[in-house]
């Protein structure tokens, strides 16, 4: 499936009296009207099958991060229509049985040079990799695994959506700064869920925290209909102060809450969980933001619209600064020591030099109320305290 | 009996170490729905009085008989009668009104509607809107140029400032300064515009002649980590002498010369210093502090913080009249 977004109506008229028609392909031929210059920017993801959850309440939305996509580019459009800038948007849904690579080779036929990559896991490094990719802008805003900042990284790579590492280690300071520091962590089965598993126990070495116990819950529960009798039982165990669950679909997770041996909080995948974005934060302008996406997107924003919203963003601010639509000329600046992002999050986010992460606070939630943003107060860096969030650069594994 | 009097005059004067000034302030408190009055003499709050939802920008009419409100989340700018304390009428301020300013002329009201990317103009007597203009996304600042000739608008996610002829009712030139570029204020002479960008930590001074960036000012405070320094608020002194810059949650005011534009001094106050506003006489500036809902009293000469005054939850805009 694939389509073409027209935004600006000022432009989509403009376009249309200038006789181009509607085909994406016609881009990459026609020269922009006269005193517009253009920056185009393709969104590239996957249809995924969901998995069955046993906590399915919430339907995930068929436009998460491509609603992020929309709103990121009328954004821009409206700074670029000061500056004689105009952002075109293509984007691009691979079926299930698709092949993203196979999609993204056919974007850089068609003269793409900047994608922003909602993909999962392992993906986008594999992309970032094929010999067509190599003088592309790429940016991971659907991935969260550790690998894509340290071994899988690339140098044509960078990341808006934060890594595991990131998500744990916030979670981390805030539970040490509330003493918090015995947990219990119980783990899903699958192998996304153990990778969120190694970077809380990760965050608990370098907080000073114990993981007193570890304990899987295996998929031969039915929790909804046995949750009552099966959790209390299956959390006993060794003195703890905090259950934290590693559950990324939301398959068992929600069913932990209230039903622990000991009257115990829930945090991670569920419960109190760290977030790249929440709908209960409003502070710092977002709700300006909130209620900006959710007029044109019928619905609030979610962690993935967030990524995508600040890698787009990313390349409009780097194209106001910069004056210029050249995409090495935006790739360079974005990458440079004077890029600054404001993302709604209170402070300038910058991409880290050693393996493209976008530095960047990190929420802490509750399903109706922002808790905290880490990092806490306390948590020191020579740098700045976004570098006490995920792969420091002594520690960083990316040789690139 | 005429000597005596005017001996005990004399007498009071000098017992007097600050001089009882007949200023009044008042402090808007976003979380809160109120006004706090404060009494310049004794700086003391005196009252404390219910307006709109969600109240943030103040401002005084030209007469300084009434005070007009931005209640964000009614929608609506609010005339109060600062006699009586009550709200004479409403003005058609268009979606979500957050910050204006009003033309020397003090018949149009210059409104930044926030979510919906347009500045609208009130006509203050017949309470009509007489025009709106669009700008970029977020508009926030406002400032009218002494002449009256410019209405500025800065708009925080397009990084802007957008430079609106009043005659042609139109944006005529843009100026691109730091990133969230929150508040405006024109030099006495109108010859220079400031501009604060909150997340870019920069001022920006423009020449108004030539509407380009003539100097970028920015803030180092030790023990403050840089991404913390954030500026919102600006005052100028009319002597030329200070720019007052209200640095967020960096906790202080800087005061900057107005002239060489070198950063003079930082003075601590509340948290999340967010507005300000000078007294009449110029000698003292009052800034709200959103997080310790305080104000901070500052005095010009010493570049002293005297004193601070609880207000309500989230003070955001404060007016001082004379």
């Amino acid at each position: 499936m694939r389509f073409s977004l027209w935004l600006p109506s000022l432009m989509q008229i403009a376009l249309l009296a200038g006789g181009l028609c509607a085909s994406p392909a016609a881009f990459s031929q026609e020269a922009a009207p006269t005193d517009l210059s253009t920056v185009r920017i393709a969104y590239l993801t996957q249809e995924v099958e969901h998995p069955p959850a046993l906590s399915n309440l919430d339907e995930p939305p068929a436009d998460e991060g491509l609603a992020g996509a929309r709103l990121a580019v009328a954004d821009n459009n409206s700074t670029g229509r000061f500056l004689k800038q105009r952002f075109d948007l293509e984007a691009v849904t691979v079926p299930i049985d698709g092949d993203p690579a196979q999609a993204l080779r056919d974007l850089v036929a068609a003269g793409h040079r900047i994608v922003v990559l909602d993909l999962p896991g392992e993906t986008p490094g594999a992309l970032a990799r094929l010999p067509e990719a190599a003088n592309l802008l790429l940016f991971n805003a659907g991935s969260t695994d550790d690998s894509l900042r340290n071994a899988l990284c690339a140098p044509n790579l960078l990341h808006t959506a934060p890594d595991r590492a990131m998500l744990a280690d916030a979670l981390a300071q805030y539970l040490a700064v509330k003493r918090w520091t015995k947990w219990l962590l119980i783990v899903g089965t699958r192998p996304e869920d153990r990778l969120y598993a190694a970077a809380v126990k990760r965050a608990a070495k370098r907080f000073g925290a114990e993981v007193v116990e570890e304990k899987t819950w295996s998929e031969d529960h039915d929790a909804r209909r046995t949750a009552q009798a099966e959790m209390p039982v299956f959390t006993q165990g060794k003195r703890h102060d905090v259950v934290i669950v590693a559950d990324e679909i939301g398959d068992f997770g929600d069913y932990v809450l209230y039903r622990t041996w000991e009257p115990r909080p829930v945090a991670g995948t569920q419960g109190l969980v760290p977030t790249n974005w929440h709908r209960a934060h409003e502070a710092w302008g977002a709700a300006q933001l909130q209620s900006r996406f959710k007029a044109a997107a019928q619905r609030t924003m979610l962690p993935r619209d967030h990524a995508v919203w600040a890698a787009i963003r990313a390349v409009g601010e780097a194209a106001t600064r910069t004056r210029s639509t050249d995409p090495a000329a935006l790739a360079a600046y974005i990458r440079g020591p004077d890029f600054t992002l404001a993302a709604f999050k209170g402070v300038p986010l910058s991409f880290r030099s050693w393996d493209g992460q976008l530095r960047q606070p990190v929420l802490l939630a509750a399903d109706r109320s922002l808790v905290s943003v880490s990092p806490q107060d306390g948590f020191l860096h020579p740098r700045t305290e976004l570098d006490t969030l995920g792969h420091d650069q002594p520690e960083t594994g990316c040789r690139r | 009996m005429t000597t005596a009097r005017s001996l005990l005059l004399a007498a009071l004067l000098a017992g007097c170490a600050v001089p009882a000034l007949a200023e009044t302030v008042y402090v808007s408190n976003e979380k809160d729905n109120t006004l706090s009055i404060i009494d310049g003499a004794t700086l003391t709050v005196t009252e404390t009085v219910k307006v709109g939802r969600r109240p943030r920008g103040i401002t005084l009419s030209a007469d300084g008989k009434h005070l007009y409100i931005c209640a964000s989340d009614d929608d609506t700018v609010q005339v109060m009668d600062l006699a009586t304390k009550k709200i004479l009428h409403n003005l058609p301020s268009g979606e979500d009104p957050e910050l204006f300013a009003l033309h020397p002329d003090g018949k149009h009201l210059f409104i930044a509607n926030e979510e919906s990317n347009v500045v609208t103009i009130v006509d203050v007597p017949s309470r009509k809107v007489a025009y709106q203009v669009d700008v970029g996304v977020e508009p926030e600042g406002m400032a009218v140029s002494p002449d009256g000739k410019w209405a500025v608008n800065t708009s925080e996610t397009t990084n802007m400032v957008h430079w609106i002829d009043t005659e042609k009712r139109a944006v005529v030139d843009n100026t691109l300064v730091d990133a969230r570029p929150r508040y405006a204020q024109f030099s006495k002479d109108g010859g220079r515009l400031w501009v604060s960008a909150e997340i870019g930590g920069t001022l920006s001074v423009i020449d108004t002649a030539s509407r380009k960036v003539a100097q970028t000012i920015r803030f180092k405070i030790k023990g403050v980590p840089q991404d913390r320094i954030q500026p919102v608020g600006i005052k100028l002194t009319d002597d030329g002498r200070y720019a007052f810059v209200a640095l967020g949650p960096a906790n202080h005011v800087a005061v900057v010369d107005a002239q060489t534009f070198a950063v003079k001094d930082y003075l601590l106050v509340g948290r999340r210093v967010w507005q300000l506003d000078l007294s009449p006489d110029q000698k003292r500036l009052y800034a709200t502090n959103g997080v310790s809902g305080d104000v901070s009293v500052i005095d010009v000469d010493s570049l002293k913080v005297v004193k601070s005054i609880k207000v309500g939850r989230y003070p955001w805009g404060v007016a001082v009249k004379g």
